[in-house]
């Protein structure tokens, strides 16, 4: 099942009741999400993902604008109507219910013609708990399990319904670091498995990259660029996107084209002779593998320190016309590092340079 | 729209019975207060007034009760809250045997005021047979007989007050301990290590660190000697007049009904200035607490 | 700083230590021999003979020869089996009402969005400063006027509401995580069923201490009752005991008023002795007695 959007847009008045203007949480979306995709919604606390979320699942109404769910409007249907699976970030499991209750809950919720008999709902359990594999676990309770099993027992009752769409909102945000690479490997299969159409939300942009098919990248309610992951690490469209995708962050300096060069300070860095004729400030972002240690390189750094991180080593530096606090560079752990007098030379790889307008911060193509 | 039908429909039980049995009787008895001579069987009055609150106040019975009530309260507030608070910090600090003395403690809480009146009456009071259990003790160590319930009025007055805060204390214990329970055990140890003394640290951290519970209990515990009424009637039988132990919310519950009964004017005006007295006390309470009491 | 300095420090506060220790148990002791004294008494009292109790001048603390006939006669020379049950059905039937009637008005103030639920609330919470002894003149009056005096209808009625546990309760259900609500309304779950099946379930130990906390109130209760009924046949436990106190067995008969001061006092005790810790942790949360 596809999902369109169509100007989504989502207004709240504000909360601090002086300011009359109300809060634009998602600023017309306009984009389709292909069947059986897995789709991450990425960006900072606050930027409206959640909002997005809610107003696919129908939790909250649009301001303006339509949901389509293949060829169906579901602007208006509520949310049980729509088939959609929701997983929360902090599960919300019912407490005093079992696993197995857990999962059986919205299948009694069916009535009608759509109501199951008893065998065919322990039927379904069984199936989404064996989806998930906690077969094992039917008769605890949440309280009784880590964060990744109730994860898991949440996502098999988001899926029992047999959803056309299901929604993961920072589905794992609450899990320790190893249980989080685990349990996206995990989601990523259960996925292929079913086929079914998810979105995901999330400010991390490592989950995001790993699992998604294609992501979304936002900014205080405005869609930045959608793409592939690898696409939009590559050819971000602006420095905001350039800077909130990859870690260590990408490496910003104010610079300038001149000449069809590119400057940091005095030292040209970079030729762009598609640049030509196009003179002027601009910031200069480097991806932290972009950098090559290089005593006689053009771009002369304060070394600070070099942390070691076994794979590669990372170098800590500082410039003047760097923007934030420390330059990173990853070297591979083989290469020695000799600083003269404190100063580190690097020479820089084009296909990790990305140039930026200094005063829109769009992308430049070199 | 449909939500909104349903949430009213909702409230309305709760809605009903608080407009019939609350709201509408707050107005009420502000009308019978100022209704003058009203007549129960024929439900008339002949003038709108003050009489009878003048009435109330110059009735020799009301005075009394006024007295009794003050005597009550200020006995009785400040004693079983200090003892409370005194049981609960030794409750606090021993491990042996504390889950029975809680347990203990808590037994009157759950028992029928009226019934273990009963017993102590029978501890108290003296008949034909005997002079009763704590006149003989008494008299063992040199005293005189003393009937402490158709006797002398210092000795109905310290049953009486004697009772009340056997009856109180379970709940200010518990609410102490568990306000005690709640301080972070990390002062007392840096209190302990900066070799504080003991009286010290009571009341420098202990007492101010507790010392929005302990008003909590002092304000409710003034509102409800105030209000105290079936615990005399427990010891003194329902003819609290003719005992001279009679309580404002007697003297109300009397007007109202009863051989002495019949005038639910009286029994407002009573009532109200029993309301206006409580308001007053509360009030100030609040306000010294504002000032005194350290919240987190 | 030396050895035998240390050492006379250790014993002084070892010293001073046992000393507060057995100052602190005496007056624990104490206070719970003035606590459990009366519980005795009224047992011993209650198996004494009518005879025996009356020939003591001196009361005995104990008693060799133990009847049960004061019980026989509390419960044949007055109506107490009468006095039970009247309280059993009114402390069951009060309870039950004032159950339903705070979950409603708790889940609409929670749950539900409805006009004008701040100015509601607002209007109930100023209700609970209103102290039950303004109103029950006027309750009395409409009662009697309702021609519902001795009736059960007329002593059940004016206790079934409670501002504060409706404040309780809706103070409970809000902690509820808001996620569980949008899980639910996501299944298609209606507020009614999510009511049931989480809201109820998840706040069982705040509607305990609710239930408990009334149950103990309408044992207890006396003033109303008493003005409210002046038939034998609709007494509580409360006002059949003080009947028995002023009329009692036709003679002053202690031994027996005092087997039925420990019929009366039982079941509570039973109570508190099997859900001691959930009624205290209750009590704590927010309980004042009447």
């Amino acid at each position: 099942m596809k999902i369109v959007l169509q100007h989504l847009t989502k207004r709240f008045p504000n909360r601090n009741k002086k300011i009359k203007e109300d809060v634009i949480a998602v600023n017309d979306f306009d984009f389709e999400i292909p069947d059986g995709k897995l789709i991450g919604l990425l960006g900072p606390s606050g930027c409206g993902k959640s909002t997005a979320l809610n107003l696919i699942c129908g939790l909250e109404k649009p301001t303006e604008g339509r949901i389509l769910f293949g060829d169906t409007d579901v602007t208006e249907l509520p949310p049980e109507h729509r088939g959609v699976g929701l997983v929360f970030q902090n599960y919300a499991l019912y407490p005093h219910l079992t696993v197995r209750e857990n999962i059986r809950f919205p299948l009694e919720n069916l009535r009608g013609s759509k109501k199951l008999s008893k065998e065919v709902m322990e039927e379904k359990v069984l199936e989404a708990a064996k989806l998930v594999q906690i077969e094992e676990l039917l008769d605890r309770r949440p309280s009784e399990m880590s964060g990744g099993q109730q994860q898991r027992v949440a996502i098999a009752r988001a899926l029992v319904k047999r959803p056309q769409v299901l929604l993961l909102d920072e589905p794992l945000s609450n899990l320790d670091a190893r249980l989080r690479l685990q349990t996206r490997e995990e989601l990523k299969r259960i996925q292929l498995e079913t086929g079914i159409t998810t979105v995901f939300v999330t400010h991390d942009q490592e989950e995001a990259m790993s699992i998604s098919d294609t992501i979304v990248v936002m900014k205080s309610g405005v869609l930045q660029q959608m793409g592939k992951p690898q696409e939009i690490y590559d050819e971000p469209v602006n420095l905001f996107v350039a800077k909130f995708l990859g870690t260590p962050q990408i490496n910003v300096f104010e610079g300038k084209v001149k000449d069809g060069k590119i400057y940091i300070g005095d030292s040209a860095v970079l030729n762009a002779d598609s640049l030509k004729g196009a003179d002027g400030e601009v910031y200069v972002a480097v991806r932290p593998e972009g950098f090559v240690v290089d005593s006689n390189g053009p771009l002369k750094c304060n070394f600070l320190n070099r942390e070691v991180m076994g794979r590669d080593t990372s170098v800590v530096a500082t410039h003047p016309l760097f923007m934030g606090e420390n330059i990173r560079a990853i070297i591979p752990s083989e290469e020695e590092i000799a600083p003269v007098d404190g100063c580190v030379g690097f020479s820089l790889k084009p296909s990790k340079v990305r140039v930026f307008d200094r005063v829109t911060e769009e992308r430049i193509s070199l | 729209m449909k939500k909104n039908l349903t949430a009213w429909l909702c409230l309305l039980p709760a809605l009903v019975f608080l407009g019939v049995f609350m709201v509408y009787p707050l107005v009420d008895v502000l009308i019978y207060s100022f209704e003058e001579g009203y007549n129960f069987a024929s439900q008339s009055f002949w003038g709108t007034g003050l009489y009878n609150y003048s009435y109330v106040l110059h009735d020799p019975y009301f005075i009394q009760a006024l007295k009794n009530t003050f005597i009550i309260v200020i006995i009785t507030v400040p004693l079983s809250t200090g003892i409370a608070l005194l049981i609960s910090l030794e409750l606090s600090s021993i491990k042996a045997l504390r889950d029975f003395f809680q347990t203990v403690y808590f037994l009157p809480y759950v028992t029928n005021t009226l019934a273990v009146g009963l017993v102590f009456m029978i501890l108290f009071k003296k008949t034909a047979y005997s002079d009763g259990l704590i006149s003989i003790l008494l008299q063992l160590f040199g005293g005189p007989s003393v009937d402490f319930i158709d006797g002398p009025y210092w000795a109905k007055m310290f049953v009486m007050c004697f009772y009340t805060i056997w009856i109180v204390m379970p709940f200010k214990i518990l609410i102490l301990t568990s306000a005690l329970a709640s301080v972070n055990p990390s002062y007392y140890k840096a209190a302990q290590v900066d070799a504080t003394p003991k009286w010290r640290i009571f009341y420098k951290i202990t007492l101010p660190m507790i010392s929005p519970m302990v008003f909590y209990l002092i304000i409710t515990g003034f509102i409800g000697a105030f209000k105290a009424y079936s615990d005399e009637v427990a010891l003194f039988g329902t003819d609290l007049n003719a005992a001279g132990m009679n309580t404002i919310v007697g003297y109300v519950y009397d007007m109202l009904y009863g051989n002495s009964g019949g005038y639910p004017s009286y029994a407002s005006a009573a009532a109200l200035i029993l309301f206006a007295i409580v308001f007053t006390i509360t009030t100030i309470n609040l306000m010294v607490s504002r000032k005194t009491v350290y919240y987190q | 700083m030396n050895e035998q300095e240390n050492k006379k420090i250790e014993i002084n506060s070892r010293r001073a230590e046992t000393t507060r220790k057995v100052m602190m148990y005496f007056l624990l002791t104490l206070w719970a021999v003035l606590v459990l004294f009366p519980f005795y008494w009224m047992i011993l009292t209650s198996v004494k003979s009518y005879g025996a109790y009356n020939s003591e001048y001196v009361p005995k603390f104990f008693t060799l020869s133990p009847t049960l006939q004061n019980y026989v006669t509390a419960f044949t020379a007055v109506p107490l089996a009468k006095y039970f049950f009247n309280t059993f059905i009114f402390t069951v039937v009060t309870t039950f009402i004032m159950m339903i009637v705070v979950i409603l008005s708790a889940f609409a103030f929670a749950r539900l969005d409805f006009k004008g639920k701040d100015i509601v609330f607002a209007m109930f919470l100023s209700l609970m400063m209103i102290p039950n002894e303004l109103v029950i003149i006027t309750n009395f009056v409409t009662i009697t006027n309702l021609d519902l005096r001795n009736t059960f209808l007329g002593l059940i009625l004016p206790s079934v509401t409670s501002v504060f546990y409706i404040y309780l309760l809706k103070e409970n259900f809000e902690q509820i995580p808001e996620e569980l609500y949008k899980a639910a309304k996501v299944d298609g779950t209606s507020d009614f069923r999510y009511l049931f099946r989480v809201m109820i379930p998840i706040s069982r130990p705040t509607l305990v201490t609710i239930t408990i906390l009334k149950v103990i109130e309408c044992w207890n209760s006396y003033v109303w009752p008493r003005l409210i009924t002046d038939d034998q046949n609709y007494f509580l436990v409360s006002n059949g005991i003080q009947e028995i106190r002023e009329n009692g067995f036709g003679r002053e008969n202690v031994p027996a008023m005092m087997a039925a001061v420990v019929v009366i006092s039982v079941p509570l005790v039973v109570l508190f002795l099997i859900f001691r810790r959930k009624i205290m942790a209750g009590v704590a949360r927010g309980g004042t007695k009447g």
